[in-house]
């Protein structure tokens, strides 16, 4: 490692289920002026600038462009685009402060699910040719892992339920969330997973600004260093996979650093309450861990956003000196298919 | 402040996919009612099957021929199907082991509740009646009693084989263009056109989007700009576009309205063709109930100076 580089700042949008009145550009810019607000920069000190959302969210093409409008893009920025989680806006951020033709940058991600319908619209992200043809929707492919967990003895309904109540209620301190109380765990929407197991559907946008070295502490009193992110991928087939572990997981995990000393925190990207269950055993999270202390996805899940906002989320942990060295997970695609994983640590106190 | 817009949006595309001969040979297979998987070189018989090994990448072309029976490995109960699932009667989805296959394909169950349903139960293939060569051929899984279908070996081989697939897909979508080009589309109602002025540079945007892409900035003052405005620069289009009524050659101008910021774009009429230029003054021309200008005619006012609108171009 060459450089050290650091999460200095992060904003996020209050997560609503539907934002109307707000072009995809008028919901972004306030968390845009915010993180620049935050560092004291202006988008012309800006070295990177990347985002992530999907066209598939917005149906139409080229839907990010409009969105730059908020940026600021006059005098010309180095700017490029994922059709993905921003988290991994995030990734290809950090890799070009490695290379060191940059020393900020500036990541957003947005979302705007309420135009569609968020189910149907994740089909198109599934293999062409055995799989979009039946429209298996994102909540069926979870209850298919929920259901292979619960066969394989490791949950049940019950400790499902208990994963729903801790995230609410521990969103009830996060006052961007869109769910920060109780909710019911209500009737099957696709068996066994119940409403109550599955995310809000919600618009929201986020972004996080990263800076190298010196540049890093002048910007923020307590910089988030990223020690390491790694991303695997597996199988698109889920006949192929075995649902009950995240072997990808693991691995970006253990690339990342993130097995050689303990972490105080985890921000997990698992938007179905069975997803925590699969990602906590391949992380090898225990009791000692304080898991998405923000509410995670289950109170707050703007697509193309989420992720990104775990990394921001565990980051301000650090910042505010409530964690010293934090986990952060993101997700893509059906039954945890895509996985990223970053470390950051607060300097020692 | 006037009502946000909204209007249904429906985005369909007939997805044309052509096949490598591994899924040419499954999905020709299905149109013959025979299900078939590829063999990897460590010796797993993965269904569906594809051309290159999830891990090793090899390339893999052994194919073999699987039951028609399996056994479900994890299952789901769906109770309200939507649009395009393969049944819509509430159904199972299931990860299906078929005999004679290391991995599960994924496709519904057809049966009466969730408590007729279990992993590790025995299921058979329901064929659809007309079959194209796509993975709805299976229309699909029933439960069933245990016998077991004979598997023959099978080169797969086909007459006619199917080389490629047509999936259609449609999104349903309520398009909202948010609050500063729904009063632009107001405004235009009343044939008036409204822009909005970046509080940092002064500019003003027609159409407005609700931000200053140059300064980043919210924009929120309302600025009512044209009737007439000044061709900045134009082309001669010479190609007449399918279902336009519109004689060819005609000209397609950049529009800087009085009092716009940045030039907005129209056809020019009521001039021969080749005599549009630069710097011609124009006014919009509406048609009985439209919702925008059809074109700009000249004013008859003299050209503009070049040097007026040359930021402008």
């Amino acid at each position: 490692m060459t450089r050290d580089i650091a999460l200095v700042a992060f904003a996020q949008t209050d997560h609503r289920r539907s934002s109307d009145e707000l072009s995809e550009v008028e919901m972004l810019m306030p968390v845009l002026h915010e993180v620049l607000e935050q560092t004291g920069l202006k988008t012309a000190d800006i070295g990177f600038t990347c985002s992530g959302s999907s066209d598939y969210l917005a149906g139409r093409a080229f839907s990010f462009t409009l969105a730059l409008d908020g940026v600021g893009a006059w005098p010309p920025i180095s700017e490029s685009h994922v059709e993905m989680d921003g988290a991994w806006a995030l990734y290809e951020a950090w890799t070009k402060l490695l290379t060191g033709d940059a020393d900020t940058a500036l990541v957003y991600a947005y979302g705007k699910s309420s135009p569609g319908s968020v189910r149907d619209v994740l089909t198109r992200q599934l293999d062409p040719y055995y799989l979009a043809p039946l429209w298996p929707d994102s909540v069926a492919l979870a209850a298919l892992q929920a259901q292979a967990l619960i066969d394989a003895g490791d949950t049940d309904e019950r400790a499902l339920a208990a994963v729903a109540a801790r995230s609410r209620a521990d969103a009830s301190a996060n006052s961007h969330a869109q769910l920060a109380r109780p909710v019911p765990q209500g009737d099957y929407l696709v068996q066994p997973l119940r409403t109550g197991d599955c995310p809000p559907i919600g618009d929201g946008a986020a972004a996080v600004v990263l800076a190298a070295g010196e540049r890093a502490r002048d910007l923020c009193e307590r910089p988030a260093w990223i020690r390491g992110i790694d991303h695997r991928i597996e199988a698109h087939g889920l006949g192929v996979r075995d649902l009950t572990d995240s072997p990808s997981t693991r691995l970006a995990a253990q690339k990342a650093g993130a097995f050689e000393r303990p972490v105080d925190t985890a921000e997990l990207h698992a938007p179905f309450t069975s997803q925590e269950i699969v990602l906590r055993g391949a992380l090898r999270l225990d009791d000692t861990v304080r898991v998405n202390p923000s509410g995670g996805a289950l109170a707050a899940n703007p697509i193309m956003a989420a992720g990104l906002i775990r990394v921001g989320e565990a980051a301000a942990a650090i910042h505010r000196g409530d964690s010293d060295r934090a986990l952060a997970h993101a997700t893509s695609g059906p039954c945890l298919q895509q996985n990223l994983v970053a470390v950051l640590e607060g300097d020692p106190r | 402040m006037p009502e946000v817009l909204k209007a249904p949006l429906a985005v369909e595309f007939p997805f044309t996919r052509s096949l490598g001969p591994v899924q040419s040979a499954f999905l020709t297979g299905l149109r013959e009612r025979v299900l078939l998987g590829v063999r990897t070189t460590d010796g797993r018989v993965l269904v569906p099957p594809v051309e290159y090994d999830p891990v090793t990448a090899e390339e893999i072309r052994d194919l073999v021929h699987v039951a028609t029976t399996g056994t479900v490995t994890t299952w789901a109960w769906n109770h309200e199907p939507r649009r395009g699932q393969p049944l819509d009667t509430p159904f199972a989805w299931v990860l299906v082991r078929l005999d004679g296959a290391d991995t599960a394909l994924l496709h519904a169950l057809d049966a009466p509740g969730p408590d007729a349903v279990h992993t590790g139960m025995r299921v058979r293939v329901r064929w659809a009646g007309e079959r194209s060569g796509a993975i709805t051929d299976i229309a699909c899984f029933e439960p069933c009693d245990g016998e077991d279908t004979v598997i023959t070996v099978h080169v797969g081989e086909f007459e006619e084989p199917v080389t490629g697939i047509v999936a259609p897909a449609r999104l349903d979508y309520t398009y909202s263009p948010g609050r500063a080009q729904s009063a632009y589309i107001h405004a235009l109602a009343e044939r008036r056109t409204v822009g909005e002025r970046c509080p940092s540079c002064r500019k003003v945007y027609v159409p407005p989007r609700g931000a200053c892409p140059t300064c980043g900035v919210a924009t929120t003052e309302q600025v009512e700009v044209g009737p007439r405005g000044t061709v900045t620069t134009f082309c001669i289009v010479n190609i007449k576009a399918k279902n336009l009524d519109i004689e060819v050659p005609y000209v397609y101008a950049h529009i800087a309205l009085d009092g716009a910021g940045l030039a907005l774009h129209g056809r020019i009429g009521g001039i021969p063709y080749d005599q549009v230029r630069m710097g011609l003054r124009v006014e919009p021309v509406w048609t009985q109930g439209a919702r925008y200008p059809d074109h700009y005619r000249p004013t008859g006012e003299p050209d503009a100076e070049y040097d007026i609108y040359k930021e402008l171009l």
